[in-house]
């Protein structure tokens, strides 16, 4: 019954796409405001997809198992919340929630954008819709969620266990809203070559919209780091692993995008750039999907792979670059851009190079063994290394542009206070110095990363403290650029001192390193709903301060489907994480155990969601000024 | 001039995109059962007890080598153990046993309790020499010839199939 409703509104849906085209192109042709239909049918639109989805949800809750995507990641017995979360935790409830996002946005951005022209919005409107089209057959002829299974099994196969974590049940959905939203803004880059709609407007039109995605598309990384460091049990928040680099790049290119919409919005400058942008970040995203979703790439994220898949993204994919490519050379004609070499917009030009260095960086490192692969049977592997020595010491520069750019004038600028500057990088160095000098030292390039982010805190501090004096303060701005300054130095920091120990311990066994001793106290078996779990007792002592912490690391044994895991115990103050894994050895007494002490994790936490209250403040003032 | 740069333009999508399309019909699963019928690759591995070093000539002196990598960590190896032991027990089969990133005195321990198949044994603390010969997982083994040809590759556990089908090879 689900699967018919669920099906008959997916065909709804595609009807109302084409409702919409046709009518959008009518109305084009002639004179008038938008039609009033427009609005009903996209607001119809996001409606009864929504509804779709929920269909989709009710399966999952009532375990319905005649669906072959809820008997493949459902069980019976899951807690509701991870049952209604498995509903976008698989690839085929995933693309739905793809297709709420890109309708919604396309109904909201028809809405919200009365003042711009009606062809730009309207063609907007039928390019966004083409889209949803394309991804609507891919749900229906592919990746259906409502297909049926018979006989109907009685029981699921469930949701693989890791999966089943409150942070990777909101990862996806901000994640979607990031890079799926980012869509919205391709078609109107799109539209605005097609009309010729290339004014300083064309800006207004879209910035809230990149700023949105922008700050969902943090908190999805984020979250899903956060996902990374405790459930992946070894302390590490960031792998450079293919997935996470695929939600990486289109961060950059948005990064960018916000950046130089700026100097096109004051200055009439980059149109073009700005376009570019505006197609590679959703071009990106398509990117990504395709080499998560088809099975290209190795990655610790589990899709289940499927060539045909992979085929019908290409196809997709390989339209929409070469459609861009053909009308942007269509369309392009040569900026003469004058600009001074200190000013404003040469330093946003400078972030924008940054950006693109570091997109093209992850790029290769993420597709060369691809093409490795196929162009010599080499089969190799990009890791964390090649990342760290390419990215880290750009990082350096990188942030003494970003203290120094947004001081700049427009159009011309004057360093006045150099001295100020020198005053500040000493003062760097000296702080520098002073971790050396009460912890420990170092390597050069440590050195370097946390001079310059040291560098990019006091400077933007002290544009709060000048600010405030003239009651001139750009919030956003400062909060996003000082957190990322933090954001530095705390993964820096973290980086330095963190320690890791790893032992074999018995019960009632204590070990000892440096000034800490641990002692593996009690075990514990417990039965849970869906696990059973040896619960271990651990107690970790400093003995200098005489402070003790009791951890209590776990080994799950998941029943459905039969899976061991390895929850970490971690236990997390302002200054450090104590960080412990415990895994049985077979056949014997002794238990492994992994202890890490990682200092300042909460802060590089802090950090991301201080970068996202400065992009949110900047979105609500522009929804206020409008 | 702008002509050359959209035309290169369009040439790098168009490769790109012609590679993500190979790529979508190939096995993308890390395999090494190319490895069987070529050459070993040249070694050189030092022995567990520190005394001397193992090569290709060793493989030489017997009809037909196992190499069988290992650890005291792994449980597999343990399930595999009786049939190395059985195997030991072949005279025209050398055994050679390489430790794969253990610590000593574990991989001491687990040879006295189980029992020490092989013929000879040698270490690789920091798992780059197995990288020759396309370890990655144990516990894995390698039958080889006199020639020096890879005849079989075991990735996992050898099972009874397994020493069934060494045995006819030997023979």
């Amino acid at each position: 019954m689900l699967s018919n409703l669920g099906n008959i509104l997916l065909f709804l849906n595609v009807i109302l796409s084409l409702s919409i085209i046709y009518t959008a192109n009518r109305n084009l042709k002639i004179s008038g405001g938008v039609d009033k239909n427009i609005f009903q049918l996209s607001l119809i639109q996001s409606t009864s997809i929504i509804i779709c989805f929920f269909v989709l949800i009710a399966a999952f809750i009532v375990s319905d198992f005649s669906l072959i995507t809820v008997y493949q990641n459902s069980h019976s017995l899951k807690p509701l919340f991870y049952k209604i979360a498995g509903t976008w935790g698989n690839h085929e409830g995933s693309l739905l929630l793809w297709a709420i996002i890109l309708s919604i946005f396309s109904f909201l951005f028809l809405v919200y954008n009365k003042n711009h022209p009606k062809k730009f919005r309207l063609l907007t409107l039928i390019i966004q819709n083409i889209l949803i089209l394309g991804f609507l057959f891919f749900i229906l002829f592919n990746s259906n969620p409502f297909s049926k299974i018979s006989p109907i099994p009685s029981e699921g196969l469930g949701l693989n266990p890791i999966l089943q974590d409150p942070a990777l049940a909101i990862h996806p959905p901000l994640l979607y809203v990031g890079f799926v939203g980012a869509s919205i803004y391709f078609s109107a880059a799109i539209a605005s070559l097609i009309t010729n709609y290339s004014e300083k407007s064309f800006s207004l039109s879209i910035k809230n919209w990149v700023l949105i995605s922008w700050c969902f598309q943090t908190l999805g990384i984020l979250v899903g780091s956060i996902w990374a460091y405790y459930e992946l049990g070894w302390g590490g928040f960031w792998f450079w692993d293919p997935v996470e680099n695929a939600s990486l790049l289109p961060w950059f290119a948005m990064t960018a995008l916000f950046h130089s919409l700026i100097v096109f919005e004051k200055r009439n400058l980059f149109y073009f750039w700005v376009i570019i942008l505006c197609l590679i970040t959703f071009t990106l995203s398509v990117t990504g999907t395709f080499l998560v979703r088809s099975g290209i790439l190795n990655s610790v994220h589990t899709f289940a792979s499927d060539p045909t898949r992979g085929i019908y993204i290409l196809i997709f994919l390989s339209l929409m670059i070469f459609g861009s490519i053909f009308l942007l050379f269509k369309k392009y004609k040569k900026e003469n851009y004058d600009l001074n070499r200190n000013s404003k917009e040469t330093f946003i030009l400078v972030n924008n190079w940054f950006m693109m260095f570091y997109l093209i960086t992850v790029l290769l490192g993420t597709i060369y063994p691809i093409f490795t692969d196929a162009l010599t049977d080499n089969k190799i592997s990009v890791g964390p290394p090649f990342y760290n020595a390419i990215i880290f010491p750009v990082v350096v520069v990188f942030l003494l542009f970003m203290a120094l750019g947004p001081k700049a004038k427009w159009i011309k600028n004057k360093f006045e206070n150099i001295r100020t500057y020198i005053l500040i990088l000493t003062g760097a160095i000296g702080l520098n110095l002073a971790i050396i000098f009460f912890f420990k030292s170092y390597s050069l390039l440590s050195n370097f990363i946390i001079i310059s982010a040291l560098f990019l805190i006091i400077s933007s501090l002290m544009d709060i403290a000048k600010a405030l004096k003239k009651n001139k303060l750009d919030f956003a701005r400062i909060i996003s650029h000082t957190s990322f300054g933090f954001l530095v130095l705390f993964i820096g920091l973290n980086d330095i001192f963190s320690l890791e120990k790893d032992y074999n311990i018995k019960l009632g066994e204590t070990k000892k390193f440096e000034n800490y001793s641990i002692q593996l106290q009690n075990l514990d078996l417990k039965n849970y709903k869906n696990y059973q779990a040896v619960i271990g007792k651990l107690e970790i002592k400093n003995i200098n301060s005489n402070q003790t912490n009791i951890l209590n690391p776990e080994i799950r044994i998941y029943d459905k489907p039969k899976t061991l895991t390895y929850e970490a115990a971690i236990k997390t103050s302002l200054i450090k994480d104590y960080y412990l894994t415990m895994s049985n050895i077979d056949r014997s007494d002794y238990y492994n155990i992994k202890f890490q002490k990682k200092p300042l994790m909460a802060w590089i936490w802090i950090s991301v969601i201080m970068i996202v209250v400065g992009g949110s403040i900047r979105l609500f003032s522009n929804a206020k000024n409008n | 001039m702008q002509k050359i740069i959209k035309i290169i333009i369009l040439f790098i999508f168009l490769f790109v995109i012609g590679i993500f399309y190979i790529s979508l019909t190939r096995d993308t699963n890390y395999n090494t059962s190319s490895l069987i019928n070529k050459e070993t690759p040249e070694f050189k591995i030092i022995s567990f007890d520190n005394s001397n070093f193992y090569t290709r000539d060793d493989i030489k002196k017997n009809n037909y080598t196992l190499i069988n990598f290992w650890a005291s960590w792994c449980a597999p190896c343990k399930i595999e153990h009786p049939i190395l032991m059985k195997l030991s027990q072949k005279k025209n089969l050398m055994l050679l046993g390489i430790n794969f990133k253990d610590k000593e005195p574990q991989a001491k321990t687990f040879l006295s309790e189980l029992g020490n198949p092989y013929d000879l044994l040698a270490k690789d603390k920091n798992g780059k020499h197995s990288v020759k010969f396309g370890i990655y997982g144990i516990p894995e083994s390698i039958l080889i010839n006199k020639e020096l040809m890879i005849i079989q590759k075991f990735v996992g556990p050898l099972s009874v199939d397994d020493y069934n089908n060494i045995i006819k090879i030997i023979e």
